[in-house]
Parts: structure tokens; sequence; C-alpha cells
């Protein structure tokens, strides 16, 4: 039980586990879609994990990469008439450019400096969007068209569950993957200490520039998976708050825990949704939970959680 | 050159803001290393109570006292309940705690006042003075007054009390200034104050200008904490440059660029200046320990 316990996949499993026997438990398709969206944003939170949790690096940007996703796959259709797999792939490849261009230079800048250079980036883009009307419709968004793969489209909220969470379950086995790897002890190593993995051979600019092109990929394709979901986009899904709540969702759910971005993620999916309820006590209820998290569970959820099970 | 002085005066009132802003991220980032996104609910707080308190029929003087304190409570609050229970966890463990504090205050706001936007009368007469064919607004005078008096207040405590220079040891070396008998916590306590009263005196001064809401507070901090990076975290004059070279590129890029990529053109710069120094503009190099 324990050797289960402590395989390198054995929080992919436990996921697995609850994507298949959850649908048993979802009594409409309101839920099936709540559940579409915390897959999605547990994906790009995996990905920002592995650039927070591992590489030591902060984003505040990376919601940038998602309305890259997400503009791709409404604009690609819309005005150059690519059907919407290729927008798909061509947003996830963009991304990846944009990241490399965009990684060089400012990954040289250091804690709450590439913080706010990372926070410019997504603000950028953000005016971007909401100015350049002719493309992406200004600050009331577009229209997304249906996804469509060889004719087939995508409809109803049960395909994009199995759809969204296999997405994420991929991207949770190959980030578990590339955390056991010899690039994700490097990738640790820079976490704990620059100068140390230095002195032990690793490129560090290589191997942070890797990561965050990793990153972007993963926002990316969350980004175009939330552009379908809502069959509608707005230049709010690559905002500065969207950024802040994909790092809210890694840290809540636990700094380098692939499961922990799964929970951070539900968390923040959930929580405006059922606190609805409160009506004007929303908020002051929404921050009073995060802060109190944080405060009881500083590892995070699922790290403490883990540790206060292992100890029992 | 009319228009030069113009775009000049708008960019140094709202600078000045940004600058106070600036200035509190910094006073709390010295004394405990906490980036503390907070900051611009505590603007919000100084505006939005002297509003509500204008409309209950308190004179406008005595409810922008009154705001004062009131926010300075809500910063020895967040100290007190939400950073000093989590003393020891990570940076960005602490950003989260002050994102849900923020987070908190904004729904309060919304809750105890409105979503509405609110105006305070101008402190003086209401006629724009007129400057080499600029028109410059009394109120904006009295930001560019307030400022300048907060910062030399702000400066003669710290340098010429015994508190202020506990605060200073405090900042410098916590451990050694716990040592020599001062009361670290207190000093962390106050720094938080001072950063609320130095939010709440910014939002009374610029609400006659800029008119306030209960979610004024997300864009002040985004743009107070981006102007602390751009002098240089940690550098009190570096908050203040930081914050007028920001106000200044805002103005200048909505003037002759475009006004709606006013926030591009300031982030384009600060990117480019970070890129040039990347420790801001009065950063000190950190001696790294290995």
């Amino acid at each position: 039980m324990r050797g289960l316990l402590n395989h390198r996949l054995f929080p992919a499993l436990a996921m697995s586990a609850v994507i298949v026997l959850l649908p048993l438990v979802l009594p409409s398709a309101y839920y099936y879609r709540v559940a579409a969206l915390v897959f999605v944003f547990a994906l790009a939170a995996v990905g920002l994990n592995l650039l927070m949790g591992f590489a030591g690096q902060v984003s505040l940007g990376h919601a940038g990469f998602m309305g890259i996703g997400a503009y791709a796959v409404a604009i690609g259709p819309t005005h150059l008439n690519l059907p919407s797999w290729l927008a798909f792939v061509g947003g996830a490849g963009l991304s990846a450019l944009v990241a490399f261009a965009v990684g060089r230079p400012i990954l040289r800048l250091k804690g709450h400096y590439l913080a706010v250079a990372t926070l410019g980036f997504g603000l950028l883009l953000a005016i971007a969007f909401s100015n350049e009307a002719r493309f992406t419709g200004g600050p009331d968004g577009m229209a997304v068209s249906r996804f469509a793969v060889f004719g087939l489209s995508v409809r109803g909220a049960q395909a994009w569950y199995w759809i969204t969470a296999a997405s994420f379950l991929i991207g949770a086995v190959l980030a578990l993957n590339l955390i056991e790897s010899p690039t994700g002890r490097a990738l640790r190593a820079i976490h704990d200490s620059e100068v140390a993995a230095r002195v032990l051979g690793v490129d560090i600019a290589r191997m942070k520039l890797a990561v965050f092109v990793v990153s972007a990929v993963y926002a990316s394709v969350a980004g175009s998976y939330f552009a379908f979901l809502n069959g509608h986009i707005t230049p709010d899904v690559s905002g500065f708050l969207r950024s802040i709540e994909l790092v809210a969702m890694v840290v809540l759910g636990g700094l380098g825990s692939v499961a922990g971005s799964l929970v951070g993620a539900a968390l923040l999916v959930m929580l405006p949704q059922t606190l609805t309820s409160l009506h004007d006590y929303e908020h002051m209820a929404l921050g009073l939970i995060i802060m109190a998290v944080m405060i009881f569970l500083r590892a995070g959820i699922v790290p403490t959680l883990a540790r206060a099970l292992g100890r029992a | 050159m009319t228009e030069l002085l113009q775009f000049t005066f708008s960019g140094l009132t709202v600078g000045a803001v940004y600058a106070l802003v600036a200035l509190g991220f910094t006073l709390i980032y010295n004394s405990c290393d906490v980036i503390n996104f907070a900051q611009g609910e505590f603007v919000m707080l100084g505006g939005m109570t002297t509003v509500f308190l204008g409309l209950a029929g308190v004179p406008l003087p005595l409810a922008a006292c009154f705001a004062v304190v009131l926010t300075v409570a809500v910063g020895l609050a967040l100290h007190r309940f939400a950073i000093e229970p989590a003393r020891g966890s990570g940076a960005v463990v602490l950003i989260i705690i002050t994102i849900g504090a923020s987070i908190f205050l904004r729904g309060a706001a919304q809750v105890i006042f409105d979503k509405r936007f609110h105006t305070l009368p101008p402190f003086v007469g209401g006629d724009a003075i007129r400057i080499a064919g600029a028109a410059i607004l009394p109120q904006s005078l009295v930001v560019l007054a307030g400022a300048v008096i907060i910062l030399v207040l702000l400066w003669a405590f710290i340098e010429r009390t015994l508190i202020g220079k506990a605060m200073v040891a405090t900042a410098a070396n916590e451990i050694a200034a716990r040592l020599v008998g001062i009361d670290t916590r207190a000093a962390v306590g106050l720094s938080f104050a001072i950063a609320a009263a130095i939010g709440a005196v910014a939002g009374i001064l610029i609400t006659p200008i800029a008119l306030t809401s209960y979610d004024v507070g997300t864009v002040l901090a985004l743009k107070g904490f981006a102007a602390a990076m751009l002098g240089g975290i940690g550098s009190a004059v570096g908050a203040v440059i930081g914050g007028l070279v920001l106000g200044l590129l805002e103005a200048f890029a909505a003037g002759y660029v475009s006004s709606q990529y006013k926030d591009a053109v300031a982030f384009l710069v600060i990117l480019i200046v970070l890129l040039a120094m990347p420790r801001g503009l009065f950063g000190r190099a950190p001696v790294e320990r290995v």
C-alpha cells in the first residue's frame, strides 16, 4: 500500500478515478459544465505550477497565454477561414513562440522584478485584445464557433467534460513524468539554489526558458478550451485578475503538487458558483476563505493534507 | 508647449498618487518582505469613507480624519490577523494572503457603501488656473502639495524620531533589532499603519479629480506595484520617482500616442527599463549568499 501511495503516477491514478466516478453523481448539464471549467483551469494551473513550483519563477501574466489560445480559436475560423482544430494547434504554437521570444529577455529578472515584467506582458496583450476591435470585437468580445474535427462538431456539456478531463489527465501525466526526469531534477535544483545548480552544470537560462515555453503551451490550450466552452470570448480572459487567479490556484492547491493544481482550480472555480447564494457577501466570503486556507494550510491544501495522512 | 505643460501637470498629479501607493508598498516590503496587494484598497477606503460620511452630514474635514483613522485600523487588523499568523511563509503565499484581503475589503466596501462612482467637492476654489495657456485645476496643486507634505513628514519621522529609527533597524535586520530590545512586531505593525494612512490620504486627495468606487483599488495596486518596481523595490526615493515617471509616461502616451494604449506604452517602458536595469532605477544589487 505504501509503495502504491508513493508511486510517481499515483496522483494521476487517483485523479483518473475521480474523473471516471464523478459522472455518477453529477445531476445535470450545468454541473458537467462547471466540472469541465475546473479541468480547463487545472490544466493551465499545472503548467504554471511547473514554472512556479518547480523552477521557482513567478508569472503574473500567464492569462496572456490563455488569451492567445482563446483568441486563436476565435479569430482563426472567423477571419482566416482556418478549421478550428488547426487554429487550436496554431494558437499553442504561437504561444510557444511568443513565450520563447519574451522569455529570453525577461527570465533574466528575478523574484518580484520578474513578477512585474510578466504582469506587464499580460497587460499588453489584454490591452491589444480590447483595442484591436477589427479582429477581436473589442471589449465586448467575439463569438467562437464550435470545435470540429473532420466534420464532427463537439456539442454538449458531457462531451466537453470528457475532452477537458482527458486533456487535463494527459497534461498532468506529462508534468509528473517531467518532474521525475533529469530535466525535472535540474528545475528543482534551480528552485532551491540557482548558484548551486549552475555549479553542478545546469544551464539555468535554457531550463527556465524551456519550462516557461511549456507552461505557456499549457495555458494556451486551456485558453482555447475555455473559448470553446463559453462560445464567446472577451479580453477579460487575459486580464490581470485572471493571471492572479491562476497563481492563486497553484498556491492554494500547493506549489509543486500536480494534484494540488486540480484542487486549487476546483476551489476557485466552484467557490464563486456556490457563494452566489450569499449574494452581496460573496466576495467577502471568497477573500476570507483564501486567507484562511493560506494561513492554516501554508504549504497548500494537498501537500499539507498528504503530510497529515503520512503521519497518521 | 502649452500641450506639454498640460500633460506634464496631469501626469504629475496622477503620478503623485502612484508615488504614494508605491511608498506604501515600499514601507511594508522593507519591514517584512511582503508585497501588499491590498495597498490599493487603503486608497479606496480613504476616498469612499470620506464620501459616505460626508453624505451622512459629517463635515468633510472631520470625515477625512475619520476615514484615515478607520483605514489605519484596517491596516493594523490586516497585519495582526492575516500577516502575523502566517509569519515565515514563502513570499508567494503572503502575496496570496494580501490578495485575499483585497478581495475581502472590496467585497466589504460593496456591501457597506455601494457600487456607484462618487466624487468629493474640490478642497479649494474650483476655477482652473491658467499658466502659459495650460489649465491647471487647483485640486491638482492640492494633490501635489499633499504628497510633498506626506513625504517630508515621513522623512522627519523616520530620520528624526526614535520610533522611526526602530523601524529602520527592523527593516535592516529583524533579529539584530530584536536583540537590541526593539519590539519588531510593533515596528512591522506600525509600517502597516503608516502605509494605510498614506494610502487613505492619497485616496481623499485624488477623489475630487478622479472619482472613486469600491473597485478602484485593483488598478491602483497594479500601478503602485509597477511604480515601486520601476524605482527599485525597497527604495523610498525610487518609489516616489517611479510613481511620478509612471504618471508622466501615461499622460504623455495618452496625449501624444493614443489614450487607449496609454497603459501599454507605460508598461512597455517599464519592461525596457527593467531589461536594462534589472534592479529598477534605484535598487541596490543584492549580495548573493551561497
